[in-house]
């Protein structure tokens, strides 16, 4: 296998992956494989993978676009919004160019009210995603889990079996268990990599278009990782930091960095890029597999659902499972949902877990790098 | 052996030296201009003509400018060493920091000798020292003569935040023939009112604050903060060194 290769280079050429699957997309729209686009944690990558059709995540990381939104969307609106409109819009995201349809969920306002533009100039399926997890919300949430998967079949001329489906979860929950079993090399004290390498790999993995081979390649990278461990190869003790907040990922990795740059260890990611979506598992063996599927999408905690007592329940277990010495919040500029929920937020790290909060907003500029760095430093220091 | 700190803030650059037993034994401040890599060498010739030698000393960087000090063993954020720094002025371990800057606003919050929480205001310049020195230089007066003359002035008050509409404002007082002193009223006035609602967040009702910063020099800027918090305003000259005594103090850690 690949194990000869050195860590550095495997965490690389996740890193990586995202410009490679660029490639990747085309190859897959010549052989006729069709490519569905997402942008929200709550989409149920396993109705697509049913097909046998590849899904890629659309949200926008950079600020190249921001402007060209800005001609059409207000300028104080979340920049993860305006940067994804943008880079629709002016047709320069080759994923969201080569997706047959793309596929929104009610999730905030700004996004919600954003599709309705981008459904003037591409095919947009929008899913009602509750804002409860109440019982009610489930059956509604399974509904529309079940209207997806026939526009999709009438879409494309092709039946998704409940065979097939049970099987897409099946090779889901490996991959999911596969880069927990990643992330959890973490919880020891010290860290075997740097919570930035973690990340590249957790969000690379997203842009490989073929799940079923990520399991193979992650559980080899954890044995690897492992082997080294025991052989020393780890990092000096540091504080260890726990990220929670909005998705990160491109100009909002400089969170990351700063984190590292200024003595902390990011030791665990509550937010999109990591155990948010990784944590929990489709029931396989449920008799209504829809349901199995509606329930654990549902259940992931998101400020944009009301109360959001599962963010809480996951965020608390991390804590304690990683040791962690102190909690950093990172919200985007305009993102009500999470920027109203820091205050509960940090009442519950410092009251209940007794630890430390801090919570930084930004957008995806890089102009308040030093500003960050100050803040994070601070922190840091407290610890 | 002496113990260095350095605070090089975006308008002054403060140093403050400790002897062995971590009494302050020289203090000196100078303006910042246009590069902190020659603030920094300025400051080790002066401290050379002091007879203190700082690569042989221990020392510590603080401040914005803190990457630029190349002789310092080690860089600490102006949180901390302002903690610090008024821990020791004020021979306290608990305490509400409220730093006015020259662009920043800092509150921090201090248990048992440790910063357990902090804002900090630094995407805007309203309630920091450089909106008092925009609004002095249109007034053609020094920052610290606005601030004397606040006290005899009242009635008039500054609606906008933001310091470059602000400075519209005030051009425009001074055009309708306002007496200077209550411009200079309405100006303190808006420093101090965005400073106690940035501070209204970790400040509890009633609970003395100390004030450090260039602007504590400022009797009357006080007095308005006491007013507005309702709270006692505790300084002292040696307030406007605190980040620079911090660091020194935490020098006095390090073993060379
Ligand atoms: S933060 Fe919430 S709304 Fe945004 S992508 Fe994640 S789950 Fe979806
Ligand atoms: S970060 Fe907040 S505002 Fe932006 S898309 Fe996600 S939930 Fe909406």
């Amino acid at each position: 296998m690949e194990i000869i290769k050195e860590l550095p280079e495997v965490f690389e050429e996740f890193a990586d992956a995202r410009k490679n699957s660029f490639l990747a997309v085309k190859e897959l729209k010549e052989k006729n494989v069709p490519v569905i686009g997402s942008y929200c944690t709550y989409f149920p990558q396993e109705i697509p993978m049913a097909m046998g059709a590849a899904s890629v995540s659309l949200c926008s990381t950079s600020d190249e676009t921001i402007a060209d939104a800005e001609k059409d969307l207000p300028k104080n609106l979340c920049p993860l919004i305006k940067s994804s409109y943008g880079f629709a819009k002016t047709d320069k995201c080759p994923f969201f160019y080569f997706s047959d349809v793309v596929v929104g969920e009610t999730t905030c306002d700004g996004k919600k009210k954003m599709y309705e533009y981008m459904g003037e100039f591409k095919d947009v399926f929008i899913m009602e995603l509750p804002n409860t997890q109440r019982e009610a919300a489930l059956k509604l949430w399974k509904e529309e889990i079940i209207c997806f998967k026939e526009y999709l079949e009438s879409k494309f001329g092709v039946e998704i079996t409940e065979n097939q489906l049970r099987q897409a979860c099946k090779t889901n929950n490996q991959v999911r268990s596969s880069l927990k079993g990643l992330y959890e090399l973490m919880k020891n004290d010290p860290c075997p990599i740097t919570g930035y390498d973690l990340f590249k790999v957790l969000y690379g993995s997203s842009f490989k278009f073929d799940r079923s081979l990520i399991p193979a390649e992650v559980d080899a990278l954890v044995e690897k990782i492992k082997k080294e461990y025991a052989e020393g190869k780890m990092l000096e003790k540091k504080p260890r930091i726990l990220i929670t907040g909005c998705p990160i990922g491109g100009a909002t990795e400089k969170v990351i960095r700063a984190v590292e740059e200024n003595g902390g260890v990011v030791v665990t990611y509550e937010n999109c890029s990591g155990a948010k979506s990784i944590d929990k598992n489709i029931d396989v063996e449920a008799e209504d597999i829809y349901e199995a599927i509606a329930r654990r999408y549902l259940d992931i905690g998101c400020s944009v659902m009301t109360p959001d007592t599962n963010r809480f329940e996951l965020l608390g277990r991390l804590i304690d499972e990683y040791k962690v010495d102190g909690v950093l919040e990172m919200t985007l500029q305009a993102c009500h949902t999470y920027n109203v929920e820091t205050l509960a937020i940090k009442k519950y790290v410092t009251e209940q877990k007794d630890i430390p909060y801090l919570a930084v907003e930004t957008d995806y500029s890089q102009t308040d790098v030093g500003q960050l760095n100050t803040r994070i430093a601070a922190f840091i220091e407290m610890l | 052996m002496n113990y260095i700190g350095i605070d090089i803030g975006s308008t002054c650059a403060k140093v403050v030296v400790l002897d062995e037993q971590k009494n302050v034994c020289l203090e000196m401040v100078q303006p910042t201009g246009w590069s902190s890599v020659d603030t920094a060498e300025e400051i080790k010739k002066k401290l050379l003509a002091e007879g203190i030698d700082p690569d042989a000393s221990p020392c510590v960087a603080t401040g914005y400018g803190r990457v630029s000090v190349p002789y310092a063993n080690k860089m600490i954020t102006e949180i901390t060493c302002h903690a610090m720094g008024a821990l020791k002025i004020n021979h306290s371990q608990d305490a509400l920091v409220i730093d006015i800057g020259g662009q920043d606003t800092k509150i921090i919050r201090i248990e048992e000798g440790m910063v357990k929480d902090f804002i900090m205001n630094d995407k805007c310049s309203a309630g920091t020292g450089r909106f008092l020195e925009v609004m002095a230089n249109s007034m053609g007066m020094r920052p610290d003569e606005l601030c004397t003359l606040a006290e005899t002035g009242g009635g008039v008050t500054i609606s906008s935040m933001c310091t470059v509409f602000a400075e519209s404002e005030v051009i425009s007082l001074i055009g309708r023939g306002e007496p200077k002193e209550n411009i200079a009223f309405a100006v303190v006035d808006s420093i101090v009112s965005k400073v106690a609602s940035q501070a209204s967040r970790l400040h509890e009702k009633g609970e003395a604050v100390c004030l450090t910063g260039g602007l504590c020099d400022c009797e009357y800027v006080c007095k308005a903060l006491e007013k507005k918090l309702q709270s006692q305003v505790i300084t002292s000259p040696q307030a406007r060194y605190a980040g620079a005594l911090g660091a020194a103090l935490a020098a006095a850690k390090i073993k060379l």
